[in-house]
């Protein structure tokens, strides 16, 4: 069996390349923030509580538009409830241990960590196997809050005519560079730009983030429902 | 609310939302169904931050015309089912933004 370290060591090999896109998305959400208003102290703060990024930028655009607290915070459940799955799926990896790991693993759970962990978790049945989880977590939160950092200290000098909020629409567009070959896919995200855009008006509290993203939700199950009675 | 109270009840349920599955011991809470229409959530998501920052001026008025953001989001777009790199969907879209407002 390998050490705690040497497993931990592997969870920071496997995430790093992953880690590359994260760093210009911590730069634009540092920058942006500032931009808004908030204090260099809060925006560190939010990295460092929040430490979930879409979920971050989903926070300050709603809060600079003028939404609710209650409309922020329900969003930003929304953006995150897809770690209800990720939290499903390594439960049974981690059943065993004490609370207090679960409370760090479950800390450190984040896109990039979830997915190569995972993988490492149906290959390996060693005791320490989660020491993976905790190598990638770590390595994306450094990455994160150095990101943040900088990008705090370079939202003081970047002129707001770059038109770097045009940045955010372009980073949630990347992150959906896999779905743009798959039709479903396509059309969920066609309904939901559809929903939030005319909404945007018209829905009620800023709500239109939850209300475009449970319609495009609602197309989903119909389009996989189908696709299954086809097959 | 005040700003720290908003950022820690978001931290909050982003980490309900991490630690609520992992804390359960049963190993099946999700059936397949749900774990397929889960998978929809970012697809489902993200759309409604785009679309509005794109096509919605900063009154919240609709902007087709002579809205140069929605050229350079077609260009990322088109470099982003290509490539399917996040930084050369992300950087071709700011280019094409920049070349359109301080150039063309």
């Amino acid at each position: 069996m390998k050490t705690n370290l040497q497993v931990f060591c592997k969870g920071i090999v496997d995430v790093s390349p992953f880690m590359i896109p994260v760093v210009p998305f911590g730069l634009i959400f540092g920058i942006l923030a500032i931009d808004i208003g908030f204090s260099p102290l809060a925006t560190m703060g939010m990295s460092l509580i929040i430490f979930g990024g879409a979920s971050q930028i989903v926070l300050i655009q709603l809060f600079s538009g003028g939404a609710s607290s209650l409309i922020i915070i329900s969003s930003v459940g929304a953006v995150n409830s897809r770690h209800l799955l990720y939290g499903a799926v390594i439960s049974e990896h981690v059943s065993d241990l004490k609370l207090i790991w679960k409370i760090i693993i479950s800390y450190f759970l984040i896109d990039q960590a979830f997915a190569l962990s995972n993988q490492y978790f149906k290959k390996n049945q060693d005791k320490n196997k989660y020491f993976h989880l905790i190598g990638g977590g770590v390595t994306c939160w450094v990455i994160w809050q150095s990101s943040t950092a900088l990008g705090i200290i370079l939202g003081e000098s970047i002129p707001e005519k770059l038109g770097l909020s045009f940045a955010v629409p372009l980073t949630f567009l990347a992150l959906l560079v896999n779905d743009f070959r798959k039709i479903t896919n396509v059309i969920v995200m066609i309904t939901s730009g559809l929903v939030a855009t005319l909404g945007y008006d018209y829905i009620p509290y800023k709500a239109y983030v939850i209300v475009a993203a449970l319609a495009g939700l609602c197309v989903a199950l119909i389009l996989t429902k189908n696709k299954k009675n086809y097959d | 609310m005040t700003e720290w109270a908003l950022i820690i009840s978001c931290g909050l349920i982003t980490f309900l939302t991490r630690f609520s599955m992992v804390a359960l011991l049963k190993k099946e809470m999700f059936n397949d169904r749900v774990r397929e229409v889960l998978s929809y959530v970012p697809t489902a998501i993200f759309p409604a931050i785009i679309f509005p920052a794109i096509f919605l001026d900063n009154s919240g008025s609709i902007l087709i015309e002579d809205n140069p953001k929605i050229l350079a989001a077609i260009i990322a777009t088109g470099i982003g089912i290509f490539t399917r790199n996040i930084i050369a969907t992300i950087f071709s879209g700011l280019a094409s933004y920049w070349f359109l407002i301080f150039v063309v």
